[in-house]
């Protein structure tokens, strides 16, 4: 939690904390090791890349890239696939059958995959990216609501509502939308380290952000060709890429343990 | 057994909705890709009238969409999807010539997967509540949130460049030419003339990969070995194998394990998509020529016809591993019932 908020502290204020502009070239002095070493230099901490540009103030924005994506991503997975799951669980039937169908569609192709196969149509970029990426995030929402919504339906403040003559918007959004977000929550933290994780790996093959950007897939896929002479250039951004996965993902199971306890340990 | 094949063909049957709405997506892909596809098969150049209608022609841009889809698919159906733009091979041959190293490189990596994650998940069950436990516990948490592009990396830093241990990319030294009998080299080798050095180097150049692949599901299959192993172990009937007298190990693993299989089995089932995606990644980083790489390339050099063809076979592909795995799994625990009634 605690590491989150510095992470999340770092890229709202990267401008201010990096030490360089996280483009900016020192041609003269290019792959620096970090400054513990002997030949690094204290002006740039944690070593420059191949350009001469600043790895700590490239890794300070890339955390804002990166926090950025994994924001919109759930933003928008998490609303049109609440949304999706409340009407596929409410009304069942046929509106079920689409919405169920279309998320098995989603989920029969690999998440990388179905993600280079949307880049392969719209093009690559950030904004087609966080579109991949969001469709992929998609069905795990979907079809959480949806069963957190079948389990609420047959509760007796439904049958209630539905008795007084409550309108059906009212019954999803008002009564069964809140008492089914805590499996949103926790789904919300573990859909943030898949999103992260999803689109650096779309930013390594060069299908995502793109290249000047201080994105740290496009930061380990800039340095593979230096791994022999320069190896703390592919060490860092990958390293900055687990520590955020595994911060949401250990987050996403301290709140499913605390939320839901029936949720347990899946 | 007639029940056995009743449910086969049900599964078999009930697929067919879906693989058509794949092909049909497959379908509209090149379509959906803004510009001529016309243009885009002939080059930016070379649009002269005569060759461009020639060409709509030739692969039948003219006709109305549903005609043309018809088409698609019966051409699809009989093992023709189409050629290359860029090598004009046929997609088909090319995802054959392929397929064999992604399903070596996959096949050790999940079973690297599951010799080290079911141990260690039974250890954590075991020690449920200690240091190991967590310790386990936080080490899978790790693998599962680990950047398999990263890690590759890291793993050739490690024991290529530093130890020296391993090659850095490919399936075998170049130094050995194997003739293809299977497509595996592991057994190509060995029935070559060069025989166990080449079997060697290709063990080789499989491990690094294997290992970074096979990281992710390992510690899936850790964390699913534990929680279905707690979950029976607090059964009665264990209770009772216990009372009587019956070694606690072998209440763990001839008791507890069976039952603990089921779920087990169905989570190794159903990461062969995700080993595709890791599929992806790893062959990218280490040059393994397989449908990975291949899928990457192709998209980068915009090489739609291939695109196409090879999301339509892979998807098909983990559609029918699915419900394989489905059925696998109704077979293992007769409780669970297959039909119209199952949520």
């Amino acid at each position: 939690m605690l590491f989150i908020l510095l992470v999340a502290l770092i890229a709202i204020l990267a401008p201010l904390l990096a030490p360089h502009n996280p483009t900016q070239l020192f041609t003269d002095t290019l792959r620096l090791p970090p400054a513990w070493n002997p030949l690094g230099n204290a002006n740039f901490l944690l070593g420059s890349d191949d350009l001469g540009r600043d790895t700590l103030s490239r890794l300070i924005h890339g955390a804002r890239i990166s926090l950025g994506i994994g924001f919109t991503v759930v933003t928008i997975s998490g609303l049109v696939g609440s949304i999706m799951g409340l009407l596929a669980g409410y009304f069942g039937g046929t509106i079920d059958r689409v919405i169920s169908g279309a998320i098995d569609m989603l989920m029969a192709l690999p998440s990388v995959l179905l993600a280079i196969v949307i880049i392969s149509v719209l093009g690559p970029g950030v904004t087609n990216a966080v579109i991949a990426v969001s469709f992929v995030a998609l069905p795990g929402f979907t079809r959480i609501m949806r069963s957190a919504v079948i389990e609420e339906m047959g509760k007796e403040y439904v049958v209630a509502a539905q008795a007084i003559g409550a309108s059906h918007l009212r019954i999803m959004f008002k009564e069964i939308l809140p008492n089914s977000l805590s499996p949103m929550i926790v789904q919300a933290s573990l859909g943030f380290s898949d999103a992260i994780l999803n689109s650096a790996a779309l930013g390594f093959l060069g299908l995502g952000v793109q290249a000047p950007a201080p994105e740290w897939g496009v930061m380990l896929s800039d340095a593979r060709p230096f791994i022999e002479s320069s190896p703390w250039m592919v060490t860092l951004p990958g390293l900055s890429i687990l520590l955020v996965v595994l911060a949401f993902n250990l987050m996403g199971n301290g709140l499913r343990d605390s939320l839901d306890p029936k949720l347990r340990q899946r | 057994m007639i029940y056995f094949f009743q449910i086969l063909f049900k599964k078999l049957v009930g697929t067919l909705p879906t693989l058509l709405i794949i092909s049909l997506l497959s379908f509209m892909l090149i379509r959906m890709v803004p510009g001529d596809p016309v243009l885009l098969l002939l080059g930016e150049r070379g649009a002269d009238p005569a060759v461009y209608a020639q060409m709509q022609q030739r692969l039948g841009l003219d006709l109305p969409w549903m005609t043309q889809y018809w088409n698609y698919l019966s051409n699809a159906i009989s093992g023709d999807l189409g050629r290359s733009i860029i090598s004009k091979t046929p997609v088909l041959t090319e995802f054959m010539a392929r397929f064999p190293a992604t399903l070596e490189l996959g096949m050790t990596s999940m079973i690297i997967a599951i010799i080290l994650g079911l141990p260690l998940g039974i250890v954590a069950a075991i020690k449920r509540g200690t240091i190991l436990d967590h310790l386990l516990m936080t080490g899978s948490l790790v693998g599962y949130s680990m950047p398999i592009f990263w890690w590759g990396l890291i793993l050739i830093l490690i024991f290529s460049v530093n130890l020296g241990l391993t090659p850095v990319a490919g399936r075998i030294s170049i130094i050995y030419d194997i003739p293809t009998v299977t497509g595996f080299l592991t057994i190509d080798s060995l029935l070559s003339e060069e025989g166990f050095d080449a079997f060697k180097s290709t063990l080789q150049h499989l491990v690094l990969p294997a290992i970074a692949m096979g990281t992710i599901p390992l510690a899936v299959i850790a964390r699913m070995t534990r929680s279905a192993l707690l979950e029976v172990l607090g059964q009665e009937y264990i209770t009772a194998a216990r009372a009587r007298g019956i070694p606690p190990w072998r209440v763990i693993l001839l008791h507890a394990l069976k039952n603990a299989m089921i779920p087990i089995i169905t989570v190794i089932g159903l990461m062969v998509g995700s080993i595709i995606t890791g599929a992806i990644l790893t062959e990218t980083i280490f040059s393994w020529p397989g449908i990975g790489k291949w899928m990457v390339a192709s998209i980068n050099a915009r090489d739609y016809p291939v695109i196409q063809g090879g999301i339509l076979l892979i998807a098909s592909m983990i559609v029918l591993i699915n419900n394989l795995v489905d059925l696998t799994y109704s077979i293992l625990n007769p409780r669970a019932s297959i039909g119209p009634n199952r949520k």
